[in-house]
């Protein structure tokens, strides 16, 4: 349970400092540092049982039949995460108390801190593939409102452009390979997973498998040639780039190389893949950050060069060389967080980061100065400090590689140069910032020590590289056995933590590498000239804007090709889409079309209705600029669906289908009064030409579609309905039962429909102004006679007849042909022809019904019948009926579905004439205007 | 029967999608009433062409497939309501623009 609150405490926390900061700046901090300490409490409990040697496990399902659970699972890596992640995290909110400025919105930047720093335990914690890719692109989403926190500033919104959409694309490539993954192992569990390493290594998706997710690693752990995005993303505050860009964030990829390591390495594509980027990271970058006068670039590329060491670590892939890496993830973390936060103090101070203008920084402020300095030699990996241990360790593994036979002398030598890159610019750090000469042009000027607690967390790392470096074995070693442990997935190497493991080769090649580096350093002149005139290295950033560019150019022109505004188009092109679909699968195959089922006879009725029915349709089509015929056509369609329902064995059908035929026919016409009557021809003879192909292609698809299933035989799911009506339903009335009852739900959320669509067109309705014809298409005024006396005295005699029926239907319903869509269409029948016969005016006086109410009151109790079966603890829309015997009426039934059934009668009703009187409406104001 | 019953079919989805392709508000409220009329019945094919055996439960005898017709009932309720929500579209569309083309585009233009 602890292991779900670590999560959730900074996810849902994240929301407190926003709201704190109308108590101060330092009540917000406070509410982060509360949070966060309370997550990292949450996890003593589960460390202290991983330390002793069983992992922490939680579990909850969410879908378990698509294998879709939250797994929660803390092993030593994931120890050694959250402490980072938590500790860190501590140090950060204290720094940024003090970095950012009165102007600075605090409580948005510690919202979204804790937001990433809960997705970043996420990470740490899931032991669930998809899980962790949901934190993974979190830390994305987050880490782009971080970078680009001052947003008013264009490098902070570029570079955190740039950051998502790298970390963003490599997250889609390693959501395929994890979906890749998963099917090899059969499991998305991680631990599973980490089980089946050979089952993966030995599957022929191996290879597309490994490079997938290697590119989500490496573009979150801005590997070579993915890691332009880094330096730009320094454009963050400082504490974002101290805790994002040095401890968390850019570990997410390595931390993913260590969790996936006993799955996916051993094998040579690993090496080569691994090792090769790790590589070659580690080189391009420790040469590039030699030549970076802003100490952040500086930072950035040592930071990506770091990166590289451990990802070439992992990439060794023998079991030391994984310790190593891990052991170099803990010390990289522990001196760069504590170098940004320095860097931040000098810029803070200085007001620019220009390694140019900041020399003697010495005089000025020799406490930081002593700290930074202390943390550049971690850096520069010089003997008593945290870094000099793993880049040993590193040196060590470098020396004996077997895949590279006789090339073996050439990883050491990288290595080295390597090493004297790093101690170089660790110099230049250290020299350039802090002696030579005096400071140029400051912004801020004199510069002077912080205030006092910004230099608290600077001190407790700078004190973390002391001790574990001189000490190994009493401080880091259990965390580092547990990790390490937890990344080979089983028994850990020989191998000893001192600081004096004798005068061998790792240490020969310290040696020269911090001689190189110094002798380097004198040299930098030389060599800043040679590398400004010389190398021009292709610059990455420019290559991805000129990419982003020309994608957004082509997705431009493919909308402006595609979107012309032209309905007629889109329709077009829909259909044709839709054609090309349907028939590309039945071109490949080679099964006949017609099925096996014999032909049934045809008799002269059904034959007769066909024709009419199609004649019907070509009328309404080919005349369907004189509109009214067009409309008479269309109603001759209507009829005869209706008596095709009759003629197959669907009386509910058939009724239905007749009454919404009325009230269509009602709406086209009035709809007509309002619109042209007659069209001209505005079609080209081409474009009717190019319509009546794809009309035909739909058309003839359809045609054939229906007789390929017409003619196969027929398999029916709806015998459990038949065999349960009755004594389930309590109804004879199949349809109706499952309307009202085994489908309710489904019933429920089509009259809600139907209620927002009658709603919708209220809207439309609302204001709307019309140009009301004097006269007919022909050029003839209206009949004077608005309200035919025959008409309205026969329609008035009619509606109680006809309410009469529909109660009749709407009470049968459950047994025989009915039910409340029918009884509500009828109804809905009856009363529009008062409002035709007898005009608007004259109905409203005598039925004074509000439709809105009536809808609403439909839907409401529709729901509360379902609701009311909750009363009785069985699921919703439950229905119960039972049989009553009254004197002198009999036997009778009474069904809760008949409740809810009134609902939908209501809905029907309402939605109905809402729709008609508010259209004949407009009439009735253009009949007063123009009467007038 | 059933080649005629698809026959008709393949006619109201020509005349329909014709319709639909128009470029004024009404063919297209036209084309798509024939169009659900098409798909309606398509619905109701799909529990084959059975005479004269309704689906009312407690008989003896097998009746026809009450499911496709129960999806069809309220296939048709809505139907109506789409097709007056376009109605209403299109004449909302007349009113704010003064022409009943599908685009909104004037006479002249």
């Amino acid at each position: 349970m602890n292991l779900l609150f670590i999560v959730l405490l900074p996810l849902l926390g994240a929301l407190l400092p926003p709201l704190a900061i109308r108590f101060g700046r330092s009540a917000s901090a406070w509410t982060a540092t509360a949070i966060t300490a309370a997550a990292l409490l949450l996890a003593v409990e589960p460390m202290a049982a991983v330390f002793a040697g069983t992992p922490a496990e939680a579990h909850w399902p969410w879908l378990p039949q698509a294998g879709l659970d939250i797994h929660l699972r803390m092993d030593g890596l994931a120890a050694l995460f959250v402490l980072l992640i938590l500790g860190i995290g501590l140090l950060v909110i204290l720094y940024a108390r003090y970095y950012l400025s009165e102007r600075d919105p605090m409580g948005r930047f510690y919202g979204m801190l804790l937001l990433f720093m809960g997705a970043m335990l996420g990470i740490a914690l899931s032991d669930h593939l998809l899980q962790l890719l949901v934190f993974w692109e979190l830390t994305s989403l987050s880490s782009f409102l971080l970078i680009s926190y001052w947003h008013h500033r264009s490098d902070a919104r570029r570079g955190a452009r740039m950051a998502l959409a790298i970390t963003g694309a490599g997250g889609l490539a390693m959501l395929a390979g994890f979906l890749l993954l998963g099917h090899i192992v059969g499991s998305y569990q991680i631990s599973v997973i980490l089980d089946s390493g050979d089952l993966i290594r030995a599957h022929p998706l191996y290879a597309p498998m490994l490079l997938l997710v290697l590119m989500g690693a490496f573009t979150k752990s801005a590997q070579f040639p993915f890691h332009f995005w880094l330096p730009h993303a320094m454009a963050a505050p400082t504490p974002v780039s101290a805790y994002l860009h040095s401890a968390t964030m850019v570990k997410a990829g390595v931390f993913l190389l260590a969790r996936l390591y006993p799955a996916l390495s051993g094998t040579e594509l690993w090496f080569f893949v691994v090792g090769g980027v790790g590589l070659a990271t580690l080189l391009v970058a420790a040469y590039t950050a030699l030549f970076k006068h802003d100490l952040k670039g500086l930072l950035a590329y040592s930071t990506i060069s770091h990166l590289g060491l451990i990802t070439l670590l992992f990439g060794i892939g023998t079991p030391l060389a994984a310790v190593a890496g891990v052991f170099h993830i803990i010390n990289h973390a522990i001196f760069k967080a504590s170098l940004f936060m320095a860097a931040g103090i000098i810029d803070h101070e200085t007001g620019t980061r220009d390694m140019r203008l900041i020399n003697g920084m010495w005089k000025y402020m020799p406490h930081t100065a002593t700290l930074a300095m202390v943390a550049a030699a971690s850096m520069a990996g010089v003997p008593l400090l945290n870094g000099f241990l793993s880049k040993e360790m590193f040196f060590a593994e470098t020396l004996h590689l077997a895949p590279l036979g006789s090339f073996n002398w050439a990883l050491p030598a990288a290595a080295t140069l390597a090493g004297i890159f790093a101690v170089a610019y660790s110099a230049r750090f250290i020299h350039d910032v802090f002696f030579n000469g005096e400071p140029i042009d400051l912004p801020k000027y004199p510069p002077h020590e912080p205030p006092r607690y910004m230099k608290v967390p600077v001190e407790i790392l700078v004190a973390l590289c002391l001790l574990v470096g001189i000490l190994p074995a009493l401080t880091v070693a259990p965390l580092l056995a547990v990790a390490a442990g937890a990344v080979l997935n089983g028994p850990l190497p020989e191998y000893s933590l001192a600081i004096w493991h004798g005068f061998n080769t790792p240490f020969v090649m310290s040696l020269i590498a911090l001689a190189g580096g110094i002798a380097l350093y004198t040299q930098r002149q030389k060599l800043f000239d040679f590398h400004d005139h010389v190398f021009p290295f292709p610059d990455a950033r420019a290559m991805f804007w000129v990419a982003i560019e020309r994608l957004m150019d082509a997705a431009q022109a493919a909308t402006r090709a595609l979107e012309n505004g032209s309905l007629q188009r889109y329709a077009a092109l829909l259909l044709l889409a839709a054609v090309a679909a349907v028939a590309w699968p039945f071109l490949d195959s080679a099964a006949p079309l017609a099925g096996p089922v014999p032909a049934a006879p045809i008799d002269a009725l059904t034959l007769l209705g066909a024709l009419v029915m199609m004649a019907a349709a070509v009328v309404t089509t080919v005349w369907q600029r004189q509109r009214l015929t067009a409309v008479i056509a269309l109603s001759v369609v209507g009829l005869v669906v209706s008596l095709a329902f009759v003629r197959w064995s669907a009386p509910d059908l058939a009724l239905t289908q007749l009454s919404v035929e009325v009230v269509t026919i009602v709406l086209l016409l009035l709809a007509l009064y309002f619109l042209p009557q007659r069209a001209a021809a505005d079609s080209s003879n081409l474009r009717r030409g190019r319509d009546l192909l794809l009309a035909l292609g739909v058309g003839g698809g359809v045609g054939l579609i229906t007789w390929a299933m017409l003619t196969r035989p027929y398999t029916t799911i709806a015998n459990y309905f038949v065999e349960n009506s009755l004594p389930g339903g309590g109804g004879a009335n199949v349809v109706n039962v499952i309307l009202v009852d085994f489908r309710g739900f489904d019933t429920m959320g089509e009259i809600t429909v139907l209620a927002i669509a009658a709603i919708g067109i209220f809207a439309l309705l609302d204001n709307l102004r019309l140009d009301m014809p004097a006269t007919d298409g022909g050029g003839r005024p209206w009949s004077s006679e608005r309200h035919p006396v025959v008409l309205s005295q026969l329609t008035r005699f009619l509606l109680p007849l006809a309410l009469l029926v529909s109660v009749y239907l709407f009470l049968r319903g459950h047994n025989a042909p009915g039910g409340g869509f029918i009884a509500g269409l009828v109804t809905a029948v009856a009363l529009i022809l008062q409002y035709m016969a007898s005009g608007i005016e004259w109905t409203r006086q005598r039925w004074q019904v509000q439709y809105h109410p009536m809808l609403a009151a439909g839907v409401l109790i529709a729901a509360a019948t379902g609701l009311g079966s909750w009363l009785f603890d069985r699921p919703f829309l439950t229905s119960a009926f039972g049989h009553f015997h009254l004197p002198l009426a009999g036997e009778f039934e009474l069904a809760t579905a008949m409740l809810f059934d009134l609902g939908v009668y209501l809905t029907v009703v309402g939605v109905v004439m809402l729709i008609l009187a508010n259209l004949g409406k407009l009439t009735q104001r253009s009949a007063g205007e123009g009467g007038a | 029967m059933e080649a005629l019953a698809a026959l008709t079919l393949a006619v109201l989805v020509t005349c329909g999608v014709y319709l639909v392709l128009r470029a004024r508000t009404f063919p297209v409220v036209l084309g798509l009433s024939l169009l659900s009329y098409a798909v309606n019945l398509f619905l109701f094919f799909t529990g084959r062409l059975v005479t004269g055996a309704p689906p009312l439960a407690g008989g003896a005898l097998p009746t026809a497939d009450p499911l496709p017709q129960a999806l069809v009932l309220t296939a048709i309720v809505i139907g109506f309501g789409m097709t007056a929500f376009v109605v209403i579209l299109a004449l909302r569309a007349r009113g704010e623009l003064g022409n009943d083309h599908v685009d909104g585009k004037g006479d002249g233009q």
